[in-house]
């Protein structure tokens, strides 16, 4: 009985899965990062992730559970939490539905429940191609619901960050999102809760300067940029060009603040042995 | 009061170079001030001043982003626009406040946090998040008073306050007009447009639920009778924290917890799909 529930439930990730992938309809994609074409199929086995020069092309949010999650295992929390226009703005409703048509998605974040290795845990992931993954009230709620939910449930908890930062058109509500969460991270630790936290392509602005930034654990996936200010905004500021690599994940890492770069096709077995590792002491 | 103003007429008074900073508010409303400096960790940092005063008889930790009066000081301070280690300074000194069970009173004026190269490679972000993490679960009573321009993480980063107060013609927001404009629009001259929509004056922010109280300043801003609003903002300072001093320290933290825990919760309108 359980594993017909599983069954379904596999499929259901998997076709949300699938469908995150359906914009990339051409039999061959052009990485942007080694301007190679490579066939779609190729890629698509190793996780979107260019097989010539390893560029990790960005990936949607079911995908990406997909990928991390024991197949069976993932549950949606919050699936219809709404997006919401709180300050009213012109045009604003019309271009969430426009964008929740065309990536399917509710919000910019999913978040989930699901196995790793065998061990429970909450995760959420931002998706770049909703409003690019900024921070709407409604993203910091579902976040702060996915923390909640973790601390209540005694779970570890694994957020993947993906952002262009505040929600312009929310305003002042988008960052008081950043207390929000960061706030809900305060009282979840306090539980001694395992948190990681994962940077992927792009990070910058109001996600890097919260939840994102206060894992236990900090994962980066290679290349990614990881910032407060973005690289326009910097460039305008200093009056020259950054230098090659700045802000990247690597960079991150020689500065301190990632604990390891970590590629996608390791991304699972290294999410499995921190929960492992944390399981006693860290009562993961 | 000065109700007729426009949002884009506040800004340009929030930014009037002639209205007081930090420093004025700490020889107006404080005595026997001690600068403290330094995170302890790599710096220090002009963009924010702090240290311990007295606050009509009664030690407190007072921390502010500091602008500067000549262009030497804006040099100086960066034009109140702080590094990580600002922040990481005003964090030691709220953990010490905490320790020494002595409120701490916050003043923030910055155009925002500083975007420059290695701002970003000590941890702008980290630093920041850090300090939002730390202010919720803080024991003793924490205000902050918008004086002039919010903007950002970078004023949020001292404002997770049990009071949040904003003078009448100060502004908040998640960045200036003009970012805001230019993201938007690719058009920062369409800023006085932006003004209008991001709800950035005082009054709008207290419909929201975002500050607690409008400090009302003489006609034509602060800078014009600098004693009158100075009067003002210790009569709304001393009456918060007479409030905020007969609660117990966990009890004022799961407050501010719930105060920023409800922003933005509640679905605006319920549609069924």
């Amino acid at each position: 009985m359980n594993s017909i529930f599983a069954k379904r439930r596999a499929r259901l990730l998997a076709m949300k899965a699938i469908r995150d992938n359906r914009t990339l309809a051409d039999a061959t994609i052009e990485c942007p990062k080694c301007g190679q074409s490579s066939e779609r199929k190729l890629v698509a086995q190793g996780l979107s992730v260019c097989p010539k020069c390893g560029y990790h092309f960005p990936i949607g949010g079911y995908y990406r559970l997909s990928t991390i999650l024991d197949p069976g295992s993932f549950r949606e929390l919050n699936a219809k939490y709404p997006a919401g226009d709180p300050l009213s703005f012109p045009g604003y409703r019309a271009k969430l539905e426009a964008t929740q048509r065309k990536t399917g998605l509710a919000e910019a974040v999913v978040t989930a429940t699901g196995t790793i290795g065998g061990r429970k845990c909450v995760v959420g992931v931002l998706d770049s191609r909703f409003f690019m993954g900024s921070m709407s009230a409604a993203v910091g709620e579902k976040i702060t619901l996915a923390i909640e939910y973790a601390a209540k449930n005694r779970l570890p908890l694994i957020l993947f960050a993906a952002s262009g930062g505040a929600r312009m058109q929310e305003g002042i509500l988008s960052l008081m999102q950043m207390a929000k969460t960061s706030a809900a991270l305060a009282r979840f630790s306090e539980k001694g809760l395992l948190y990681i936290s994962v940077f992927t392509d792009p990070t910058t602005g109001g996600v890097t300067a919260s939840f994102a930034s206060l894992g236990d654990i900090i994962l980066a996936e290679p290349g990614a940029l990881i910032g407060f200010a973005g690289p326009r905004v910097i460039q305008q500021t200093i009056g020259e060009t950054l230098p090659e690599g700045f802000q990247r994940a690597e960079f991150q890492e020689e500065h301190g603040f990632v604990d390891a770069v970590v590629p996608r096709i390791r991304m699972r077995e290294t999410l499995a042995q921190l929960l492992r590792l944390h399981e006693k002491g860290g009562r993961a | 009061m000065n109700q007729t103003l426009t949002a884009a007429q506040r800004v340009a008074i929030a930014r009037d170079p002639q209205r007081p900073g930090i420093t004025d508010y700490i020889s107006a409303l404080f005595t026997d001030f001690f600068e403290q400096k330094g995170d302890r960790l790599c710096g220090e940092d002009a963009a924010i001043l702090g240290g311990v005063a007295l606050f009509h008889g009664r030690p407190v930790t007072v921390i502010g982003t500091r602008k500067g009066k000549t262009l030497e000081e804006n040099l100086k301070c960066n034009f109140g626009m702080p590094n990580p280690e600002g922040y990481r300074k005003a964090l030691r000194l709220m953990r010490q406040a905490e320790k020494f069970r002595r409120p701490v009173l916050t003043f923030i004026d910055t155009s925002g946090a500083y975007p420059g190269l290695e701002a970003e490679a000590r941890g702008q972000g980290e630093a920041i998040a850090r300090n939002l993490m730390e202010m919720s679960r803080l024991t003793v009573p924490i205000i902050a008073t918008i004086t002039g321009e919010g903007n950002s993480g970078g004023a949020l980063a001292l404002g997770v306050a049990d009071r949040v107060l904003m003078l009448e013609n100060a502004v908040y927001a998640i960045l200036s007009p003009e970012g805001f404009a230019s993201i938007l629009w690719k058009d920062a001259s369409r800023s006085s447009e932006a003004c209008d929509l991001m709800k950035l004056t005082a009054p709008d922010l207290k419909a929201l639920g975002v500050i607690d109280d409008i400090i009302p300043e003489p006609e034509g801003g602060a800078h014009q009778a600098p004693a009158i609003a100075m009067r003002q903002v210790d009569l709304y300072l001393s009456r918060c924290l007479a409030e905020l001093e007969k609660e117990k320290g966990p009890a004022l933290a799961a407050a501010r917890y719930q105060k920023f825990r409800k922003m933005g919760a509640a679905a605006p309108e319920k549609e069924e799909q």
